[in-house]
């Protein structure tokens, strides 16, 4: 593969791609047509054929990795196959090609869906209360500790600590100290999950709340979760559950029946939405009975005469976070995703996405260290510590792994775990194209021993080779420069 | 690697210790543990750090890490040129590479500082 130039450099000055009308016979000219602002020649459009238009793009399209090419094993991302009929759907005219400023009376299909989509999520996650407004998981999470900080507000209860375990995604003490609090990380216990000691011990009165990662970014079920939200609620304390991780319980666990008090699941890696790129994404917030009152506003209520309506008439609510209804367009595919397959084929996104991760890591564990030696969730968190003995980091194998097809794993997440390779296979990933990865995976452990340097020069079969991370982030040069 | 004349934090730092003036870097292993850095983040002079809470921090290619303050004291002077040239970390870490001065308040806290022999223990065990 070469590099693409810019659509300009393909311009031929008169070369078109398409006839334009002609001009009316009656001797009208452009400038009686058109107003005279919208009439300009300054404006320098490439000038090209269909075909270089098309071939244009159809290459760049080419030199994106996606997961409709290949497998996309990066941990906590939960990279699965979107499937078509979401685009489908997402493409109906009434549903795409609405206005948020319509009236309620004329988008009652739209309400529905949302109000469909809510009592969906509640059901499948335990909750009663459910608002799709935000547009990520990150702002998901800061719109809960939100809700968290205005019900404490309420009562006069002022409590600015926030206990976040060491394996909790990063974005967690990012939103805690977006609200004000001061996070305080908690350690893991030998066996990967949170020390329930080290939980008793910080709880207190000033403790507004626990943030758990249930999976854990070790890819490890937190087994000890009701115990801490007994300890949280005894401290009067509330806990915050960040959902990233959902895949691996659809169907199985109900976070909301655990004593879980609010938590977001990210319907772009859960409810197979489209994700990478910088989004839309939607991280639907699902909350108990006391912090419903808190959730953002407008909501979908019942209508007057019986249909749906917006209402913002939540006195207590915490206000708008997001345009309108938020990203609509994605809780269209979630909605479809989850009724094409039902109780039973959520259920079964679950119980394979684990199989499909504890098959590579049993099937891995004899060439690469693995730190937490148990079963795993839909995750397995390997380290490269043996493979840095000859000189190969982590770095190193992800950037090898592309020559092979794959697109690398997460690296150096989770921060306690040294070297860290973390793979999320999904469920959507036949046991053919697993056996291939684990195939290339020992390949490249082999070969860091007999001949390492392949590891350091990858990767070799891309449009450009390994860059310069660190010029690349400090003094980025994005031109195109043509060639001599 | 760990030089004689330094002392150590169990969070990777080195102090140069000059009086009640002390001159602070992170460490050859904590360079090659984080990887390439390509941005450091330092108090003001004059700020007032407390020893063990966190004072900066270094981004690298893989990671962005904490800066512990190894003693409590005031800020005196910072290493401007890790701005325009933050691989001074890697290329030189107890040398161009050095972070801030602090001037100490409680010259008692040098008692808790390891020596480069039990440092390089802390290292190794690791390593393992």
């Amino acid at each position: 593969m070469t590099t693409q130039p810019p659509i300009y450099e393909l311009s031929s000055p008169g070369r078109v791609g398409v006839d334009l009308p002609a001009l009316p016979e009656d001797g009208r000219e452009l400038a009686d047509l058109l107003p005279a602002t919208e009439l300009r020649d300054d404006l320098p459009l490439p000038e090209v054929s269909q075909i270089d238009v098309v071939r244009h793009y159809v290459r760049l399209s080419q030199k994106n990795f996606s997961i409709d090419t290949d497998m996309y094993p990066l941990g906590s991302c939960t990279m699965k196959y979107n499937p078509k009929v979401n685009e489908l759907t997402g493409r109906l005219p009434g549903l795409a090609a609405v206005h948020p400023l319509q009236a309620d009376e004329q988008v009652q299909g739209c309400l529905e869906l949302l109000s469909g989509l809510e009592e969906m999520i509640g059901e499948i996650a335990g909750f009663p209360a459910v608002s799709l407004q935000p547009a990520a998981g990150a702002q998901g999470e800061f719109v809960g500790m939100m809700l968290i900080r205005a019900q404490q507000l309420r009562r006069e209860d002022v409590r600015m600590k926030v206990l976040i375990p060491a394996s909790a995604h990063g974005t967690n003490p990012a939103t805690a100290s977006m609200c004000g609090y001061e996070s305080v990380s908690i350690p893991n216990g030998p066996d990967g999950e949170v020390d329930i000691e080290a939980v008793r011990a910080a709880m207190g009165p000033d403790v507004a709340a626990v943030m758990m990662t249930v999976p854990n970014t070790l890819g490890l079920f937190e087994s000890r979760i009701q115990e801490v939200c007994d300890l949280a609620h005894a401290a009067g304390a509330l806990v915050y559950c960040d959902g990233a991780n959902m895949n691996a319980m659809l169907g199985r666990v109900r976070p909301g029946n655990l004593g879980i008090d609010v938590m977001h699941l990210n319907l772009h890696k859960t409810f197979s939405t489209p994700h990478g790129g910088g989004g839309p994404g939607a991280g639907a917030l699902c909350a108990s009975a006391e912090l419903d009152p808190y959730l953002p506003v407008p909501r979908v209520v019942e209508g007057p005469d019986g249909g749906f309506a917006r209402s913002s008439d939540f006195p207590h609510s915490i206000g708008r976070i997001q345009g309108h209804m938020g990203n609509f367009g994605n809780l269209v595919r979630a909605y479809t995703y989850i009724r094409s397959l039902g109780a039973e084929g959520l259920r079964e996104i679950a119980d394979i996405a684990v199989l499909n991760a504890n098959y590579l890591r049993v099937k891995l564990q004899d060439v690469y260290d693995l730190p937490h030696d148990r079963i795993c969730m839909h995750e397995v968190v390997f380290s490269g510590r043996r493979q840095k003995a000859h000189g190969v980091r982590t770095l190193d194998i992800a950037k090898r792994l592309i020559d092979f097809g794959f697109h690398p794993p997460t690296v150096y997440f989770p921060l306690i775990v040294e070297e860290a390779l973390m793979i999320e296979p999904t469920e959507t990933e036949s046991r053919e194209t697993l056996d291939r990865f684990i195939a290339a995976m020992r390949t490249i452990a082999a070969e860091v021993e007999t001949d390492p340097q392949r590891s350091l020069d990858a990767p070799l079969s891309t449009p450009v080779g390994r860059l310069d991370e660190a010029t690349a982030a400090r003094k980025p040069d994005l031109r195109y420069v043509p060639p001599a | 690697m760990y030089p004689d004349e330094l002392s150590y934090t169990r969070e990777h730092e080195w102090i140069r210790v000059d009086g009640e003036e002390c001159t602070i870097g992170i460490t050859a292993y904590a360079q090659d543990e984080l990887g390439d850095v390509v941005y450091v983040e330092l108090p003001a002079v004059g700020a007032a750090v407390t020893r063990n809470d966190p004072f900066g921090a270094v981004e690298s290619v893989k990671a962005v890490s904490d800066l512990f303050a190894p003693l409590t004291g005031e800020v005196t002077a910072l290493n401007d040129e890790l701005d325009a040239a933050p691989e001074l970390v890697n290329k030189d870490p107890y040398g161009a590479g050095w972070m801030v001065k602090i001037r100490l308040n409680d010259t008692d806290e040098l008692a808790a500082l390891m020596d480069a022999a039990a440092y390089e223990g802390l290292v190794n065990e690791l390593r393992s």
